[in-house]
């Protein structure tokens, strides 16, 4: 079963003025604004039962792998920089398509040179994304900006939509780079280094489409049979998962409605200097005054019209980028319940054949062995030794399933940490970065205003009728 | 010039709406005049309150009375403390002295009222007259508008006015004992009318066509500026939100919870705080107001003066025909067509009695013409003096005033700037401890 995202998060830009009158102290509701559908059609495989083949080492050694939430990443321990720039489009008969430069600074003894340039499109950063779920499907990978948006006429080729997406894409690339499993994996040093022809073929190998199905066969079952005892922590993680969610989406779309009206109110304020200007033509005495005016509204108009620029440039993306990561942890937490699911089905299934084993042959078997000339015992002894190869075979896949389990587990309790410690810092950075931006553009306002002031109380005294109360 | 203070109006407001102090006067007027009546007497409109009561066609109505209070001012000086007098007037009485004193002095650039209903709202603000908010404020422009008539060098010395002041009862009857009402019918009837005056004064013509320009810009203005306002409360009031989601959130995170709340409770401040901003720019656009219906009672002074000129302009092109047909007459000359002239033609002169008789009649009328041409000449003059006299002071207080509006608001704007800084000042020291 491929998973498909639906977010319902972002809404239009149809703003009515539906403030109720009587609201004035209290808090305006979110208005029922038309819900935007957003469409990402991720093709990561959502059951945690096929590996990368590099993945197969010995569940010891798997274990220590996670142990990296004591490992403090530091600013001068970064040993690989990596850049996402320079959009360009290319025109092919069949489509067009938009292409990022993607470049690479690094020290690390694994890759071949210090220095990378490459060219890549969307679908090979989906493609690197959906690897490193299937190879690691209880990490938590950052999200991909969205496949396309359907708001109205905007279109793939927009300027501002391929600023927004490159950011993203620059963001991702750096999430992955910071992430001290996936920066390792096969995949990603592929996808930085290679040329486009040596990825294509890369691209070709991995799992079959006939495997991976037999794996979304298989995945389909384990989540339709669903959890009997999931560990309290993970439950605990899950109720989390939904509020934040919840939260995040919301604040979301507060924001995104602040940028509305901010937009709306510059749009009348826009108006205030003109007409302050035209009645200054009217007026003698008055007019420097007005003029005055006129100039400081204009001022104001083009800070706030920056103001909100900062807003939609700065705090918008990275709300966005969390929404999607709530997303993200959902599909990890329910990726992380099937493999447990299928544990617990296949610990049933090793019962019911033990079960099998011990009770007495059945009479229909010792009949039909009669009839095809073999003695009760035989057929009692083939069926034993039957019953046994089965056991063992099941045993071991138990065990292997078990091994997966515990590795998926760890990996997240992990992974899930130091998510935690990232969406913290990302947050906070971006709320002190606005309310720092806020307070500037009431700073520039204020000084507009106040060298008003000052011209009218050096010209009051220059006419001698100095009059401030 | 000192003006009185006003003590503060507590009214039924909604609860969030703050209360506090207004300012009394929208403007202090600033022209020195040593005999108007405002340097002798205290005034104040003090309060306002509701009544009800039967009205003429017998029907309840409820409507609101304001209390004009009244000291002299020498007593004050002297450290005593004379007893105010007071009495109550509703808005229909502010009316009828007004148009009073429109009628009785023409040339004056008589000061306006406060709206009779409340224009130009931003759609939070009531354009219910029984709002209290709105009653305030006329209270406030009522006030404003009696301390306007009492420093006006000319009007202040009026004994309606006085009367307005002092008399509670039995004022309306002595108002109309003058005999306005005539005059006041006249004067609409001629303010109404269309005519063409070939010589006005440039000064009036021009005066005339500042008042049109201030008017519409004045309005646009006003309009600009309350949806302006508008958008500023809904920017303001989203933030609110941002107060109830990261209050919400705190609930679920553990080291970034406290930084989180705190920071809502700056987000509501924030929010909360656009009302008094916007109460506060609502005076400013009072202010504006008042000269938006200060250009029409300019423009009406520019009407009557092109009034006068007409009537002056009338009447010496009636003397100059009547002197035409006189010199026609006498010398048989027949310059101007008249079927008179004609049927004489046509069916033989007059008899020389007959054009004696006409004659004398002519010479009669021109001297009456003469007389009112000197009488209409001397209407003009007296008029384009004083009412020009009038419209200097009221340019000048314009100015001044408006001035003082306009740096008002940019008090208003710095104060809003400083708002804003300290409160996300305030929110950032929290998301530092997230």
């Amino acid at each position: 079963m491929s998973g498909s995202v639906v977010d319902n998060t972002v809404s239009s830009g149809n703003s009515s003025a539906a403030i109720p009158t009587d609201i004035s102290g209290q808090i305006l509701d979110l208005d029922e604004d038309d819900d935007l559908e957003v469409f990402s059609k991720d093709t990561t495989l959502t059951d945690g039962s096929s590996l990368n083949a590099s993945m197969q080492t010995s569940s010891a050694s798997m274990i220590n792998q996670y142990k990296f939430e004591e490992e403090e990443e530091d600013a001068d321990t970064k040993d690989i920089f990596v850049t996402v720039d320079n959009p360009e489009s290319h025109v092919t008969a069949i489509e067009t398509y938009i292409t990022y430069r993607v470049e690479t600074k690094t020290t690390r003894s694994e890759f071949d040179s210090s220095e990378f340039e490459v060219r890549r499109r969307y679908q090979d950063f989906l493609w690197l994304k959906g690897r490193l779920e299937e190879a690691h499907p209880t990490l938590i990978v950052h999200p991909l900006p969205e496949k396309f948006v359907m708001k109205g006429m905007v279109e793939r080729f927009n300027e501002d939509f391929i600023e927004t997406r490159r950011s993203a894409l620059h963001k991702f690339l750096n999430k992955i780079a910071e992430h001290p499993i996936f920066s390792s994996s096969e995949d990603f040093k592929i996808f930085l280094t290679a040329g486009s022809g040596e990825l294509t073929s890369h691209k070709k190998q991995g799992p079959g489409f006939l495997s991976r199905m037999g794996e979304t066969v298989k995945a389909v079952a384990a989540a339709v049979r669903g959890v009997r005892s999931r560990p309290q922590e993970f439950t605990d993680m899950q109720e989390y998962v939904e509020a934040f969610s919840q939260k995040i989406s919301s604040i979301d779309k507060v924001t995104q409605r602040i940028v509305r009206e901010q937009k709306e109110y510059l749009e009348e304020l826009k108006e205030c200097g003109p007409t302050y200007a035209l009645w200054s033509q009217s007026e003698e005495e008055l007019a420097e005054p007005l003029k005055n005016v006129a100039g400081c509204v204009d001022k104001c108009c083009k800070e706030t019209d920056e103001q909100v620029k900062h807003l939609n440039d700065h705090l918008i993306p990275v709300l966005h980028e969390y929404v999607l990561c709530a997303d993200t942890l959902k599909a990890v937490l329910r990726r992380r319940d099937n493999i447990q699911a299928d544990f617990e089905a296949k610990t049933e299934a090793l019962a019911t054949k033990k079960a099998d084993r011990d009770a007495d042959s059945k009479v229909l078997s010792l009949a039909w062995g009669s009839l095809v000339g073999r003695s009760p015992e035989e057929v009692k002894q083939q069926k034993q030794q039957k019953l046994k190869g089965e056991i063992k075979e099941m045993r071991d896949e138990l065990d292997k399933t078990e091994d997966r389990l515990e590795w998926a587990n760890n990996a997240l309790k992990s992974d899930w940490t130091r998510w935690q410690k990232g969406m913290r810092t990302d947050l906070r950075s971006a709320f002190i970065d606005t309310a720092e931006r806020n307070v500037s553009y009431y700073e520039k306002c204020l000084a507009v205003w106040e060298s008003f002031l000052q011209s009218q109380r050096t010209d009051a005294e220059g006419n001698g009728n100095v009059d401030f109360s | 010039m000192r003006v009185s203070g006003v003590p503060v109006v507590k009214w039924d407001k909604p609860e969030f709406l703050p209360t506090h102090t207004v300012s009394s006067v929208l403007i202090l007027p600033h022209h020195d005049n040593i005999n108007c009546l405002l340097k002798k007497m205290e005034i104040s409109v003090a309060e306002a309150e509701k009544r009800t009561g039967k009205n003429a066609v017998n029907m309840q109505e409820t409507y609101t009375v304001y209390l004009i209070e009244t000291r002299p001012v020498d007593a004050a000086s002297e450290g005593t403390n004379p007893a105010l007098d007071s009495l109550w007037r509703r808005y229909s009485e502010f009316e009828l002295l007004r148009n009073y004193l429109l009628v009785t002095y023409p040339f004056a650039v008589v000061p306006p009222l406060p709206e009779k209903r409340a224009e130009f709202v931003w759609h939070k603000l009531s354009a219910d007259n029984m709002d209290p908010d709105f009653v305030e404020r006329r209270r406030v422009g009522l006030e404003n508008f009696l301390l306007r008539v009492a420093s006006h060098p000319v009007l202040s010395s009026d004994k309606i006015f006085y009367l307005f002041l002092t008399e509670e009862n039995g004022w309306k009857e002595t108002v109309f004992e003058t005999g306005f009402q005539a005059k006041a019918d006249s004067r609409l009837k001629a303010l109404n009318a269309t005519f063409r005056v070939k010589n006005p004064d440039k000064r009036f013509a021009e005066m005339k066509h500042y008042g049109d320009e201030l008017q519409s810009v004045i309005s646009q203005l006003l309009r600009v500026r309350a949806r302006a306002a508008d958008r500023l409360y809904g920017v303001y009031k989203v933030h609110g939100n941002y107060g109830r989601v990261f209050s919400e959130w705190s609930a679920i995170e553990k080291e970034m919870g406290d930084g989180l709340q705190s920071a809502g409770h700056h987000m509501d401040a924030y929010a909360a705080s656009v009302d008094d901003i916007l109460e506060e720019e609502e005076h400013y656009a009072d202010q504006l107001k008042e000269y938006l219906f200060y250009a029409d009672a300019l423009r009406t002074v520019c009407r009557k003066h092109e009034l006068t000129q007409y009537e002056l302009e009338m009447a010496v092109q009636d003397l100059t025909s009547k002197k035409q047909q006189q010199e026609e007459l006498a010398t048989g000359t027949i310059r101007t067509f008249s079927l008179k002239g004609m049927t004489s033609k046509l069916f033989g002169q007059e008899t020389p009695e007959q054009r004696e008789a006409k004659l004398k009649m002519l010479e009669t009328q021109i001297e009456e013409g003469e007389e009112q041409v000197k009488e209409r000449n001397a209407e003009c003059d007296e008029f384009v003096k004083s009412a020009w006299v009038d419209i200097e002071r009221f340019k000048e207080q314009k100015d001044h005033d408006l001035r003082e509006s306009l740096i008002s608001y940019a008090i208003m704007q710095i104060s809003m700037c400083k708002k804003g800084i300290q409160v996300w000042n305030n929110a950032k020291e929290c998301f530092n401890k997230m």
